[in-house]
């Protein structure tokens, strides 16, 4: 039977039928060549109410150990672009009203004002955290992101030399290196040494690049200097892409003002829940002189008929529905609701929150961080400064040492592999701190490490 | 209404001036009518705050304690302070200033902007989901991946493929997916192809994707049948060709008849068939991709399956495929072990990664969950009853509007409004505006590209034939205006009940202002 979505009476049902001349619903495809059509129904499990479908996720969602204090829950000290920071009744409450929820992309603007002016605001908040005049209206996510960022370097340097710092976090180097087959880009790889890139490595000495691309703070925690990543892009030509956290720029300088020309990044920490690493949040920001460039939807100011104030998507000529095969990107559908949620985020925080949120978090780091430094056999990774984020070398594997803490209710980490194969930080534990880590979670997850690798 | 007082208001004993209110803007504004909505930066007054922490005990270090100096910002980051009732009025009143599908029809085609059934947004927020740290190990998180597993398998027996990417975040990352699985398959047989073929009715997602696929496009023409020109479409093909991307149904709403013969054509030039599945709703149940000989299928669970568009995102547009392809599906991939529990596994030949994480998990949990209350016959009753609602409101508008490709549709129809331009001057943007004070959300318009004055109308199964036939009389009414009044009548003006009233894109483009600080 049809699912009580579908308004239709059989009565109903029939009289259309009849207003079509038609006797039933199978003759609306006659169109359908006959040998094409399925002969039995789809091999599905059967339909179910709602009732035995929710019991159905109770029971799935028991075998999940979530971040939080429920049943089965974690204290959560991984991070890797995921973080566990506060997100408040108030945010959850106004992200999930249907109006935000359920509308289509703003095309009829007359009808779309609450997005777009949720889009204008938010677009206001991601320029003035990357410290860039311009922001898109969002991506799918960090790693897509970067991948806009790329595309957009080369295109302005006509470059296709990409030098990107081993610090970026290795999920998005490798979307970037996917995608990099169909765009041709050639990406170089900058070496980390101590946990930061090496700006003076061999391969950052080419003669030309069209982009310079490096993580702020990087993928281990580290705050890298922007200032050698700068001179390397006015050396060779590049632009300089920053992959930041925009926690980060609740306490350090903005990404812009330390050189970046295109700044993104990944906008979960802003609002949005952990979600198993989804939908999350592009965050993109560029200069105004690169802004015909720009990916994705614009939101700009504009008049009605009236002379009154309005909102509307912009410089849509950029944009795949009208350039076709000679657009720059393909974007269409973004994560408008996720930007809507972090505007929503911010100005809960507002300026004084934001500072809070950083600094909590590294504060929480720093304890966490000398907390586990002090057990034997344990080293810090890197001498680096850092901020909510750093890592450690065990006596154990970190994978093994994970597997363990989950035992004594403890999420410790993530372990850095893949991307880093051979290089030092490989089976080191990758430890996030937010404001959310009480001293009592961190001694406890000191003292259950310590067991742990004994 | 502004809050401020003036002090000086003229010389009239009367309440003293308070002095409290410099800066920052009433938060009780009037709602009901059409006044603007102040941004959140003219809410803001400097010290006022709604965020609240955790007690935590930590030392509360000096940030000069934990970061060197010189990389520590002078000035913080200047965001708009609120309270937290003015946060909730301000983001309140957005929404009363927003059309969306709990309100009412939202019939635009190739959107598939159906109901969104609640209970999938309540299992996205349920704790144990949505709390879920992507780098937990396996073994905390079976349930997610038992959820990926069966979604997966479900997408494939819904197309007719033999396996599936959960990872794409939209249709459009789903299509670039596509063509670098078609890549991929190619260079492992060693040939070095440079075109793919895209009709001309085809959404400008797809030649934007070929191009970043690495190809060229060529553009094949369509028949006097709304369908793809076979005659041009074998003259464009060859041995350089990589595959073809169709819609099946097509934008114009109609069934390729033709697919045996176009799948035929081009897998005996060693090409692949990609099928865009923007389309699939009006298919469900009744014919799969697969069986049509396509390769490879990309599905938008923001259309089929109902997830809420969100205002333009997130979606997810997942990516099945044929068994020649499987190796080369980006990963990890969830997948089902001997002993029934679950695990990651990169597929033997991957193309690699193309999203941070597992794709738009929460999306993905949704359209599990919307499958799960259709099952088969569900998911078949969808598809006849969107067909069903687009043939009904077709024939309504018979006589009235054109009808370009006169054929039986399927969930969608193209009517064109030139006639009506013609005769009265009423162009289908007027139709589009002076329905939203009618109280309906306007059809797409313009597109297809190769129709005059198009609107595409897909009124999605969960419209009621009361919707529909309120829908077609105010279709006709629009018509009947411009007849009885010519053009400058009602359509021209509208919409005047709207929030805002037609809005000059033009001049949003020549004094670019995109941000709060932009304005001068």
């Amino acid at each position: 039977m049809t699912a009580p979505f579908v308004p239709h009476t059989d009565a109903e049902v029939a009289a259309m039928l009849g207003d079509l001349g038609l006797e039933s619903l199978d003759e609306l495809f006659a169109t359908i060549p006959a040998a094409l059509r399925l002969a039995g129904g789809l091999d599905l499990p059967p339909q179910q109410s709602e009732a035995d479908v929710v019991d159905r996720l109770v029971d799935l969602g028991e075998h999940n150990r979530p971040a939080g204090r429920c049943a089965g829950g974690l204290v959560c000290f991984a991070g890797a672009g995921a973080y566990d920071h506060e997100v408040p009744a108030a945010v959850r409450s106004l992200a999930s009203r249907s109006e935000f929820v359920t509308a289509y992309t703003p095309y009829q603007a007359e009808v779309a004002q609450g997005v777009l002016q949720a889009l204008f605001e938010y677009q206001t908040m991601i320029a003035r955290l990357a410290g860039l005049e311009i922001a898109n209206g969002s991506l799918y996510d960090g790693a897509a992101s970067l991948v806009e960022g790329v595309n957009l370097a080369v295109a302005a340097t006509g470059d296709r030399r990409v030098l990107c710092s081993a610090g970026v976090n290795p999920r998005w180097r490798a979307v970037l290196a996917t995608f990099s087959k169909g765009s041709g880009h050639d990406v170089v790889t900058l070496p980390l040494r101590d946990g930061v890139t090496d700006w003076s490595a061999a391969v950052a000495r080419p003669a030309s690049a069209g982009a310079v691309v490096v993580g702020f703070p990087n993928y281990l925690g580290c705050i890298e200097d922007l200032a050698a990543a700068r001179d390397l892009a006015d050396r060779t030509g590049a632009r300089l892409v920053v992959c930041a956290d925009p926690i980060a720029s609740g306490l350090l300088r903005t990404p812009g003002s330390l050189g970046a020309d295109v700044v993104v990044g990944e906008g979960q920490p802003l609002g949005i829940a952990l979600g198993y690493g989804g939908p999350y949040l592009g965050l993109f920001a560029c200069r105004a002189a690169d802004v015909r460039r720009l990916p994705g939807r614009l939101v700009g100011e504009t008049v009605d008929a009236d002379g009154k104030l309005a909102y509307v998507t912009t410089l849509r000529a950029r944009e795949q529905d009208i350039r076709r095969e000679k657009a720059s990107s393909n974007v269409c559908t973004n994560q408008t609701l996720m930007a809507v949620t972090a505007a929503i985020q911010l100005g809960w925080l507002g300026t004084s929150g934001l500072r809070e949120i950083a600094l909590r978090s590294a504060r929480a780091a720093r304890y966490a961080h000398d907390s586990l430094a002090a057990i034997d056999g344990v080293e810090p990774l890197s001498p680096h400064p850092y901020l909510r984020e750093f890592a450690l070398r065990l006596p154990v594997d970190a994978e093994v040492a994970i597997e363990r803490l989950v035992d004594e209710g403890y999420l410790a980490g993530v372990a850095v592999r893949d991307g880093f194969a051979g290089t030092d930080a490989e089976g080191c534990l990758l430890v996030a701190a937010t404001e959310r880590r009480t001293r009592g979670e961190i001694d406890g997850f000191a003292a259950s490490l310590e067991k742990a690798i004994r | 209404m502004s809050s401020q007082t003036d002090p000086a208001s003229n010389g009239q004993p009367g309440p003293r001036p308070i002095s409290a209110v410099a800066g920052g803007r009433a938060s009780s504004a009037p709602v009901v009518g059409r006044d603007t909505e102040p941004t959140l930066f003219e809410l803001s007054v400097p010290g006022r705050h709604a965020a609240s922490f955790r007690t935590t005990q930590i030392p509360e270090w000096a940030a000069e304690e934990l970061v060197p100096a010189q990389y520590l910002a002078e000035t913080p980051v200047d965001l708009p302070d609120v309270s937290e009732r003015d946060l909730v009025a301000h983001f309140t009143r957005l929404t009363h200033r927003q059309y969306s599908v709990d309100l009412g029809a939202y019939p635009l085609g190739s959107c598939t902007m159906k109901y969104n059934p609640k209970v999938c947004d309540e299992a996205a927020s349920a704790a144990a989901f949505a709390n879920v740290h992507p780098a937990a190990p396996p073994a905390c998180t079976q349930g997610w991946l038992e959820v990926l597993v069966e979604l997966e398998e479900s997408l494939c027996a819904i197309t007719g493929m033999s396996a599936a990417t959960l990872q794409p975040a939209a249709g459009a990352a789903g299509e670039l997916t596509g063509l670098l699985l078609m890549r991929a398959y190619h260079e492992s047989r060693g040939e070095d192809r440079t075109r793919v073929i895209i009709p001309d009715s085809a959404h400008g997602t797809n030649p934007a994707s070929v191009t970043l696929g690495g190809y060229e496009v060529t553009t094949v023409g369509t028949n006097d049948r709304g369908g793809v020109d076979l005659d041009s479409l074998r003259a464009a093909l060859g041995p350089d060709v990589a595959g073809i991307m169709l819609t099946n149904p097509n934008t114009l709403g109609l069934f390729e008849e033709d697919i045996v013969e176009i799948a035929t054509a081009v897998h005996e030039v060693g090409a692949l068939l990609y099928y865009d599945g923007a389309n699939l709703n009006a298919i469900l149940g009744v014919v799969r991709p697969g069986d049509m000989g396509f390769d490879i299928v990309h599905l938008n669970l923001h259309k089929t399956f109902a997830t809420p568009h969100g205002g333009g995102g997130p979606g997810a547009g997942p990516v099945a495929v044929s068994a020649r392809l499987a190796d080369f599906l980006p990963g990890p991939r969830p997948a089902r072990l001997d002993d029934g529990r679950f695990a990651w596994a990169q597929p033997a030949a991957s193309i690699g990664r193309i999203h941070g994480w597992h794709g738009n998990a929460l999306v993905l949990l949704r359209a599990w969950t919307y499958i799960r209350l259709h099952g088969a016959e569900g998911l078949r009753g969808v598809a006849e009853t969107a067909v069903l609602n687009a043939n009904w409101l077709k024939e309504k508008l018979r006589g009235t509007f054109d009808l370009p490709y006169d054929r039986p549709v399927m969930h969608e129809c193209v009517v064109s409004a030139e006639s009506l331009d013609k005769a009265t001057g009423l162009r289908a943007l007027d139709v589009a505006k002076r329905l939203l004070e009618l109280g309906f959300h306007s059809p797409t318009v313009y597109f297809p590209l190769i129709v005059h004055e198009a609107l595409m109308i897909e009124p999605t199964e969960t419209e009621s034939p009361q919707t529909l036939a309120a829908l077609a009389d105010a279709l006709l009414l629009v018509a009947r205006e411009a007849t009885e009044e010519g053009a400058a009548g009602e359509a021209r003006q509208a919409p005047r009940t709207t929030p805002v009233r037609r809005v000059d894109e033009a001049r949003a483009a020549r004094r670019l202002v995109a941000t709060y600080d932009q304005r001068s």
